[in-house]
This record gives structure tokens, sequence and C-alpha cells, in this order.
């Protein structure tokens, strides 16, 4: 069986050369794309729901003013934000994006807090539907986030490696950022949406 | 003095390693592990009795024969650590259910001792089953019957919501079960390349090498000319004349000795643990759609 390895061994360092890790860099950096955009899908989708659900939300809360204006303002953040492909290879423009969209989590996190003050607000079909969606919606961020690290990762992992490493040198592939694990912790916790009929039925 | 130190350093070095490793390894198994998916009603916690799951599972099979959905029913005891919506996309990334463009793949989980239900809905279904739906069915349908414990009851009720609500969608029509595994033109080459490898063996053995080779050649040549006209048949002939040459070459060395041991290892059936003829997961996606709940 050893012999196989040995005679195949040049075959192998020739596959290998032939490649230089070019092809496999080309693959990966739209893998990551997809991935990203996915991201990006689901983030927006969930800023959808945010004027809907501050809407909602006021009709039984009015006074709550501090939380809405919260949630409007990292809604507006997020929303102004210029979204280019680049983003993916400026680590800054990332980092920037991300703590945003954290915002943005952690506003809604704690509007979804103070309604769980309102039983009417609770008990209202329209807010349980809102509800429902947010939630979906978070769940989708994570599992696309998640997603878009495991490719990152297997790009950043073909680019340092060797003999890969030189050809992204001389062809300027850099490493991608992925998210942070502090981020990760804070949105996944976050959106603490209890379910409203727990004791009603 | 040195040397002393850096041998005790190393000593401490690897003890440090081997504790990372073991924690590592440790913290990796605490995970619940996924079931195998051998049938469409996996309880890994005995609520259902036989009858029940026998006719769970007859259900959603002839759904998906109807159909070609894919609605899958776990129960669990448990999916601590994680949240249940962690492990149940781990679950569906893992089974796959649901056909593989169309990504129409249910999983119904519930985690008996956490109380917890979720409805996972593939990439395909998101449309016919919002997170909204998926969420009602929860609270109308599961969650006032496993109050009750009536799990049969709600996990029955459930399925046939979805299958409702999938009816409404327009999805391609289930493959039929003899067309499955007739790919056309990509398993007839496959064939090919095999057959010529078991020929080559099979005529190097008998004469030599180089001969055996030629042979080899000219036979698959001309069995592929009258296949696919003369040129292919020409081009595969001296295809499969550097095919035999190299091959036994890569795995023997020595003159024209066969290779030994050529048995097809394994069919290619699912081989499922029931002994039934049901085809497993189908490659279905998942984005996390769906909705959770609890009783």
């Amino acid at each position: 069986m050893q012999n196989i390895y040995k005679k195949l061994l040049p075959f192998m360092l020739l596959l290998s050369l032939s490649g230089c890790g070019y092809n496999a860099f080309q693959s990966l950096d739209e893998e990551a794309k997809g991935a990203w955009s996915e991201v990006l899908n689901q983030y927006q989708r969930r800023a959808d729901l945010v004027p809907n659900l501050v809407e909602t939300v006021k009709g039984y809360a009015a006074h709550e003013q501090e939380v809405l204006t919260d949630v409007a303002n990292a809604r507006s953040r997020v929303g102004s934000m210029q979204i280019t492909p680049e983003l993916l290879n400026d680590p800054e423009a990332f980092a920037k994006f991300q703590a945003a969209q954290g915002q943005l989590t952690g506003s809604l996190s704690r509007l979804m807090a103070v309604a769980e003050n309102y039983p009417n607000l609770k008990a209202d079909q329209g807010f349980r539907d809102l509800q429902a969606q947010l939630e979906g919606t978070e769940n989708r961020v994570t599992v696309a986030r998640n997603r878009y690290i495991e490719t990152v990762k297997e790009y950043n992992v073909s680019v340092r490696s060797f003999p890969n490493n030189l050809t992204a040198m001389a062809l300027g592939y850099k490493t991608k950022p992925s998210f942070t694990v502090e981020n990760e912790k804070a949105i996944s916790s976050a959106p603490k949406v209890e379910f409203g009929d727990k004791k009603g039925n | 003095m040195f040397l002393k130190l850096d041998k005790s350093l190393n000593a401490l070095c690897l003890m440090l390693m081997l504790f990372v490793c073991i924690t590592s390894s440790l913290a990796q198994a605490e995970l619940v592990a996924v079931p195998p998916l051998s049938a469409l009603v996996t309880d890994l916690t005995g609520t259902l009795n036989q009858t029940e799951i026998a006719q769970l599972d007859a259900k959603l099979k002839a759904y998906e024969t109807e159909k070609g959905s894919q609605i899958a029913v776990l129960i669990v005891p448990t999916t601590q650590p994680e949240d249940i919506a962690q492990y149940s996309i781990r679950v569906t990334d893992a089974w796959k259910i649901g056909r593989a463009k169309q990504d129409d793949g249910v999983l119904i989980l519930v985690a008996k001792d956490d109380r917890k239900m979720r409805i996972e809905v593939g990439r395909g279904l998101e449309g016919a089953i919002p997170d909204l739906y998926a969420k009602r069915i929860i609270n109308e349908e599961l969650q006032p019957r496993f109050k009750q414990g009536d799990f049969y009851g709600g996990l029955n009720a459930a399925t046939s919501k979805v299958t409702s609500l999938i009816n409404g969608e327009q999805l391609a029509a289930p493959d039929k079960p003899n067309t499955k595994n007739s790919n056309g033109n990509n398993n007839s080459f496959a064939i090919f390349i095999v057959s010529t490898l078991f020929l080559s063996m099979f005529l190097t053995a008998i004469f030599g090498r180089f001969f055996g080779a030629a042979a080899t050649g000219g036979v698959s040549g001309f069995v592929a000319s009258l296949m696919a006209g003369a040129s292919l048949g020409l081009f595969w002939g001296a295809g499969a004349f550097m095919m035999a040459l190299i091959i036994p070459w890569l795995f023997g060395g020595g003159g024209g000795r066969p290779g030994g041991g050529y048995y097809g290892g394994g069919g290619f059936g699912s081989g499922s643990s029931g002994g039934s003829s049901w085809g497993g997961g189908g490659g279905g996606d998942f984005g996390g759609g769906g909705a959770s709940g609890d009783w």
C-alpha cells in the first residue's frame, strides 16, 4: 500500500503546484460572499420588522419613550450604513457594521423586555405575530452568522497555509474578518422573547 | 541548570497541552449527539408506543411518496446545554431532510424534559409555513395537547397542519422511485470506467501488462465505438489502454499480477438499519426558519 503513496507523490505535487491555491481562493471567496449576503439578507429582514414593532408597542406603551427612541435610532443607524462588498475586506468597516447591528439587537431586546410589563400588549395578536417573526428572524441571523463564520474560517485557513499564502501575498488576497465571540454572546442571549401565553392558556 | 529548567518547562507544556486537549474533548462530549436518521419518526424517550410510531411514520412516509416533501419527527430527552434552536439546526444539517433543490423538509423536534418544542422549516417551505404559522401550530396544536400529556395526538395534529400548509404550495412532483437512480450519461460513464478497470485487471493478469493493456484498449474501444460512434471509440480505446497500463503499476508494482481482493465493498443502497427501503434525507437545506415554543 505504501508503494502507492510513493508513486502518487509526484502526481500530488504536480496537482498542488498547478493549483497554487488560486482556484481554491476563487471558490472560497465566492462562498464567503454568498454566506455574507445571507447574513445581510437576514439583518435586513430584521430591520424591516422594526417599524411595525415600534408602532405596535407605541399603541400600548407610548410613554416608554426612551426605549422606543433607542430602537428607532439604532434602526436608522443600521439603515444608513453603506453596505458594499468591500466591507468584507475591510476589518474596520466590518467592526462598525457589527457594532451597529449589535446595538439594534440590544435595544430590541430591551424593547421586548419592556413589553413584558404590558399584559394588553402581550395579548395583542399583532404583537404576538411580530414577536414570532422577530424570534424567527433572530434565529435566522444566528444561523447565517454561524455559516459565515464557518466559510470564512475555511477561506482564511486556505489563505494562510503554505504554499497558498505565497499566492495570496502575490495576488493580494487577505484574510476576511469574522464575527467576534463577545458579540456572539450578546446576540444569542439578547432577544429574550418570552412566549406570551405561558400562563394564559 | 538551564537544561533542567528546559526539561521541566517541557514537561509542564506537555501537561498543559494534555489538559487542554482533555478538557476540550470533554466540552465537546457535552453536546447532545444527533441520532442517525433511520426513519421519519425517531423517539429517544420512549414516549410514543410502537403502534403510534408506526402509524405516524407510515403517515409521513405516505406523504413523502405522494408530495415529495419530507417531514420528520424527533423526540429527545433534552438539548442542553444548547438552545433547542441550535440543536435543531444541527439535526437538520446532519439529516438533510427534504429534496435537494426544493429544500422542502420540516423537522418537528420535541425536547421532553426541557418541555420545549420547535418546528424547523426548510428554506423551500418558508413561504408555505412562515414563522407565524409555525408558531401557531405550536401554540394551537402542540402546546395544549402536550400539556395534557397527549404527545401522539399533538404530533399527529401538527403534522396534519404542516401537510395541509405544504399542499398549498406549488412544489415539483415527487421523484418516481425507479427513475431515482438513473442519472443518464454520468452514470453510464462511471459504469464504463469501472468495467474497463475490471477488464484491465483481468486481461493484464492473463496477457501481462503491456499486451493486457493493449487488449483492454482494443476491447473497450470496440464496445465504445459500437455504442457511441467510431471517433469516441478510438479515443476511449486509447484512454483505456493508458489506464490499464498505469493502474496495475500504481497498485501492485509487480508484473501482471491482478490486484486481488476487488470485491465491491457494500452496495449502493442506503442500507438502513430497520431493513426498510426508505432512502433517508434527500439533501434539503435549512436556514433557521420556523418557531420554538414550550409547554
